[in-house]
């Protein structure tokens, strides 16, 4: 397939995670949100580590942060540094097991999460929830299931 | 990258330098948020379009009841407004009522989950300023903090980064509101021991800081406490308006803050 219509679909995938990463749930269930831009990314990158780059996943924070009504720069700092992490290590996470790469997943969002956290608190007055980290055990969750999901979406379009 | 991302993190959270380009940014990602907004919209039209005739029939007998009321009141209004005219005319302090409004509706996407904001559908080419107050028919909600070309965000009086200035309704005493970080939770810091409160007063804004009009109701002290040897007493309160579960908010426009206020010191005769 040819480059730009490969983009079209990675950009669409990156379009419904940003939405689904805002998009609207009760109080109660807004603390299970997994970290849709964490998978995506992650996912993209070890899969086409030639197309998408830590510029694109710099500019995904950058909106993300806007979305958010968050500090400009906070997501998009940690998105480019856990792209900077993945694509220098892909090859080693290609051959991991769906299982390690799940366990993988929990350590990347629990990171983020940390550190969103002290970044945040160092700029602000912050006040932490306790609900704060059950987002990293639905991210572990729903990764399998995303992961199954997104390759067969390139298979299918051919994304390459 | 590294250090361009935490050039732009200390230049955004220092020195405010995005503060006028965030309205550019904001528009950029509103389609985003428009459609993220889109199925809760669609749902709630659909269920108001598939109300029986009945339960709209008991509706508007109920509206029509409540507008009457209403009405009535507000003919005592008229006449109150008129009379506190006067005396203020006689002691020479005019003060104006009247602020420009409108209504705006939020848009219930999740924000940054450190902070406590709501996003409404009005920007700035609808007029909306920053930092201009945010009310409901209960109280006050917030004031602006961030606008966009079509949409802003309020931050609201719970944020723990938020603090307003109020004053006890029934004597007058002045303190502040500090927002606490949780829903339903304001703090009041720096009430000598001795102060005048109690469970139950109703605190209104005071119109010092200049940024919200006077009168409007903000909290109800739901807790005064002092420890012996403590410097300040420990005191929490209520917002008066639900915060969480309200969907039309009006925006205010205090023009002026002091241009009815009576700023020289002697007194009228």
């Amino acid at each position: 397939m040819s480059p730009f219509n490969s983009y079209k679909i990675i950009y669409f995938t990156f379009f419904i995670c940003l939405v689904a990463a805002i998009f609207p749930l009760p109080v109660s269930l807004n603390a299970f949100r997994p970290e849709w831009m964490v998978l995506v990314i992650f996912y993209w990158i070890i899969a086409l580590p030639h197309r998408v780059n830590i510029g694109h996943t710099f500019i995904l924070g950058i909106m993300l942060d806007l979305l958010l009504g968050s500090t400009l720069g906070m997501h998009a700092l940690l998105f480019s540094l856990l792209a900077y992490f993945t694509s220098i290590n892909f090859q080693r996470f290609r051959n991991f097991t769906l299982f390690q790469t799940t366990l993988l997943m929990g350590v990347f969002v629990f990171v983020l999460k940390v550190s969103l956290y002290w970044i945040a608190s160092s700029i602000q007055v912050i006040v932490l929830h306790q609900s704060y980290f059950w987002s990293i055990f639905t991210s572990m969750l729903i990764w399998p299931c995303f992961f199954v999901f997104m390759r067969f979406v390139r298979l299918q379009f051919k994304v390459s | 990258m590294i250090a361009f991302c935490i050039i732009l993190l200390i230049a955004d959270s220092q020195f405010n330098i995005f503060s006028s380009a965030r309205v550019y940014l904001n528009s950029i990602v509103s389609p985003i948020q428009y459609v993220a907004d889109a199925p809760q919209k669609m749902f709630s039209a659909a269920s108001e379009s598939l109300t029986t005739r009945q339960v709209l029939m008991e509706r508007n007998a109920l509206l029509e009841k409540e507008n009457l009321h209403l009405k009535a009141d507000r003919l005592l209004l008229g006449e109150l407004q008129k009379e506190n005219e006067q005396l203020r005319e006689l002691l020479n302090s005019k003060k104006q009522f009247k602020n420009k409004r409108m209504i705006a509706e939020v848009m219930s996407l999740r924000s940054d989950p450190f902070t406590h904001q709501v996003l409404i559908d009005k920007g700035a080419l609808d007029g909306v300023y920053l930092d201009q107050p945010v009310i409901n028919e209960k109280g006050v909600i917030g004031q602006v903090s961030q606008v966009g070309s079509t949409t802003s965000r309020v931050v609201l009086i719970v944020d723990a980064s938020h603090g307003i200035p109020v004053r006890v309704q029934r004597n007058d005493a002045v303190a502040i509101v500090h927002g606490s970080g949780a829903w339903d939770k304001l703090t009041v810091p720096f009430v000598q021991s001795n102060a005048d409160l109690k469970e139950g007063d109703v605190l209104v804004t005071s119109g010092l800081g200049g940024h919200f009009p006077a009168g409007y109701p903000v909290a109800t002290i739901s807790r005064f406490e002092y420890q012996e040897g403590e410097l300040y007493a420990n005191v929490t309160a209520t917002p008066a308006a639900e915060l969480d579960k309200s969907r039309y908010l009006l925006l205010l426009w205090n023009d002026d803050p002091l241009a009815g206020a009576d700023l020289t010191l002697d007194s009228p005769e």
